[in-house]
């Protein structure tokens, strides 16, 4: 009994934490169909900045949240506007550009931070586990599954309620016409970029509590941002939401139960998805 | 994908990075000793690269760069812990540089991969690498190895804990490649053989985004845990407990590389009293030792760990060879056999000879975490001391056995 409570509350706080990464990937590569794979340095430079905020400011970990997710939008903005814009609808270039400027900012993280891993404290109330019915769970994590749907609601309402959500996807469904009626695409996608890249930045920084700032990181979350957004479905918030927690869910179960299992198993929804509905969980048919 | 990549991309910076060392020219006999030096500077492995070559730096400029009163070159090549780079880099290093030995890899699937070139080609390899088979059961004759295999501080450990610490059911944790499976190999053999059982075998993947789903599997009536981690994976594991409020209701003994001095900075308080076993420990009171710490200290503000002291060691090694043939190193069949002869009584480790495999004979220290000041050190709480890779058994009827692996020896206590 113990083993599928605690094991359900790790799959839903895996789940939380994976949206806070992949939400922003879903932002980028799912909405604007840029192929960022500098998403996963994205992450990591966050959590370094982060935890550079937190020891300048002497502040707590949210201070290093702001400061991680506004440096790396900063970084987002700057990529977007003078190299990617560049390589608009050349999606191999933007492959292999996005490759390299992970490279790049990988070596920068080791050469200013070192090789050792960087703890990253959380703030000193939510160190200590909950305890119910002699069961015993971090509350850190719980506070990272609330901040994941927290996101997942603004986003939602930003989208799809709001003037600037329906206009940038007029700008994603057809940019002429978008452009024709006055609207300002490319800054809007320069600004959905950042806030892409913020997501990535700041996630970095939420998720160091549990797996601190080390060298790798980027390479260890690249491949988990592909499988959510591609499982849930490109282009549709939802289905990165929805697959966040398949995957936390997948990866939980799977690994305790099918432990011989346990490098496939992440992967494995991703192929049967890719095999039998190509588009996704959630995702739309592209015209 | 992703690896690969930097793979190929590290091979360029690699092969521009050799370009600058053209320049050398290329005398035989009168010239310095040249040494060909494996590492990695760049990747999730750089952390123990970068001791790595702390180590050695410091050894060399310590002897004045000098070897037996001749000048020492060292090439260093940054494999980024790829195999196929760490072929290229040596190869570069023997028929271009024509080094006279080489001091590295660092890690075994690289070790593994430069295995038959070294055969081919005959250079002294003084390896850090600890895949037990290669100075096992696929003896290299060129090898020597001046850290220790993957098991053979994790006999000492399960020695320590079944006899001194008294436990009797233990689960073991260890990364699921074949560092991980030789260690928890050579643990559950001696433990099993000294009367402790063990009930559970745990074997997170080398990159695991999170232990939470191993932390809830974990078995509550335990009397200990062996944890084989490597890198900073023994950090993530300690650090995940604390957060479930495990920490200090599981008995834990590490692996040689799980407890390192190099994790202390990011561990505090975390890793107090945490027992382990290693060849090695920056807490060795010898005058020797003292002083390689000291300089570490004031070159590179860190306290040096298993890394630093490996190639201080190998340093050390290579250092006797050399005397012993009259720094005559061109020679190499007579610095290999040099190598494996040498006895050094006097190193940051402490005495080490080598076997008729080339593989080390020195001392394993069980520690324990303790605060010395502001700072956290692997105070040694036990010596055993002349440990060989085949531990108290006979080396003829240890090789019979095949090399230990996930399933070797076979766990029968297991329990569901």
């Amino acid at each position: 009994m113990q083993f599928w409570v605690i094991q359900t509350l790790n799959s839903v706080a895996l789940g939380g934490l994976l949206f806070l990464l992949s939400s922003g990937f879903s932002l980028i590569f799912g909405l604007m169909r840029m192929p960022n794979l500098a998403h996963g340095a994205f992450f990591m430079l966050g959590a370094y900045l982060g935890v550079a905020t937190m020891n300048a400011t002497g502040g707590t970990l949210w201070w290093g949240v702001l400061g991680g997710g506004l440096a790396v939008a900063v970084l987002g903005g700057i990529l977007e506007r003078f190299i990617l814009r560049a390589l608009a609808g050349n999606e191999q270039g933007q492959v292999l550009v996005t490759l390299g400027v992970s490279f790049i900012i990988a070596d920068i993280c080791l050469l200013s931070w070192g090789g050792d891993p960087i703890p990253i404290p959380a703030p000193l109330s939510l160190r200590r586990p909950i305890f119910f019915e002699g069961l015993a769970f971090p509350t850190y994590r719980l506070v990272v599954l609330g901040l994941a749907v927290v996101v997942a609601i603004l986003l939602h309402l930003l989208m799809d309620r709001t003037r600037l959500g329906a206009m940038i996807r007029a700008g994603v469904d057809d940019m002429q016409m978008a452009r024709g009626i006055g609207i300002p695409v490319s800054r809007l996608f320069t600004l959905v970029f950042c806030l892409g890249a913020a997501l990535a930045g700041a996630g970095g920084v939420i998720g160091g509590p549990i797996m601190a700032a080390y060298p790798g990181l980027d390479a260890d979350m690249l491949p988990l941002a592909l499988v959510v957004v591609i499982l849930g479905g490109v282009g549709s918030l939802l289905g990165a939401f929805v697959g966040s927690f398949i995957i936390g869910f997948v990866y939980n179960f799977g690994t305790a139960l099918f432990p011989d299992l346990a490098y496939v198993i992440l992967f494995l929804p991703m192929v049967l998805v890719l095999v039998f509905l190509p588009q996704g969980l959630f995702g739309r048919t592209l015209r | 994908m992703n690896k690969l990549k930097r793979r190929t991309v590290l091979k360029g910076m690699a092969a521009t990075a050799g370009l600058a060392t053209l320049g050398a020219p290329a005398i035989a006999q009168s010239g310095p000793i040249k040494i060909g030096f494996l590492t990695v500077k760049t990747g999730p492995l750089a952390s123990g690269g970068i001791q790595m070559e702390q180590g050695l730096t410091l050894f060399l400029k310590d002897r004045g760069n000098k070897l037996a009163g001749r000048p020492v070159e060292v090439y260093t090549g940054d494999t980024g812990g790829a195999p196929a780079v760490t072929r290229t880099k040596l190869q570069e290093f023997v028929e271009k540089n024509q080094v006279h030995c080489v001091i590295g890899p660092l890690d075994a699937a690289s070790a593994l991969a430069v295995d038959d070139y070294i055969r081919q080609v005959g250079v002294p390899t003084l390896s850090v690498a600890a895949a037990d088979d290669m100075t096992q059961r696929k003896p290299n004759p060129w090898f020597v190895r001046g850290t220790s295999t993957s098991s053979q501080c994790a006999h000492a450990a399960a020695d320590y804990a079944a006899k001194t610490l008294k436990w009797g059911r233990m689960a073991t944790i260890a990364d699921d490649i074949a560092y991980g499976h030789e260690m928890c190999g050579g643990f559950q053999r001696v433990f099993e053989e000294s009367g402790g059982k063990i009930v559970q075998k745990l074997w997170p993947p080398l990159i695991s985004p999170d232990y939470g789903t191993y932390i809830a599997q974990l078995k509550t009536n335990l009397d200990g845990l062996f944890i084989g981690f490597a890198g900073s994976n023994g950090y993530k594991w300690v650090h995940q407990l604390t957060e479930y409020g495990l920490r200090d209701k599981v008995n834990m003994i590490g692996g040689m590389t799980a407890i390192d001095e190099s994790l202390f900075k990011a561990m505090g308080d975390e890793a107090l009293g945490l027992v382990s076993a290693c060849w090695y420990s920056a807490a060795l009171d010898t005058p020797v030792n003292k002083k390689f710490v000291a300089e570490m200290n004031k070159e590179y503000g860190v306290d040096p760990g298993f890394y630093a002291a490996a190639t201080a060691t190998e340093g050390a090694v290579l250092e006797a060879a050399v005397k012993a043939v009259d720094a005559k190193v061109e020679d190499k069949a007579a610095l290999m056999k040099a190598l494996r002869a040498t006895n050094v009584p006097e190193t940051v480790r402490g005495p080490v000879k080598f076997d008729d495999l080339g593989n080390i004979v020195g001392n394993v220290y069980i520690r324990k975490v303790e605060k010395n000041g502001s700072k956290y050190q692997n105070t040694v709480i036990k010596v055993y001391p002349g440990v060989s890779q085949f531990w108290t058994y006979d080396e003829k009827a240890y090789l019979a056995n095949a090399v230990y692996s996930r399933d070797n020896p076979p766990a029968k206590n297991l329990e569901q």
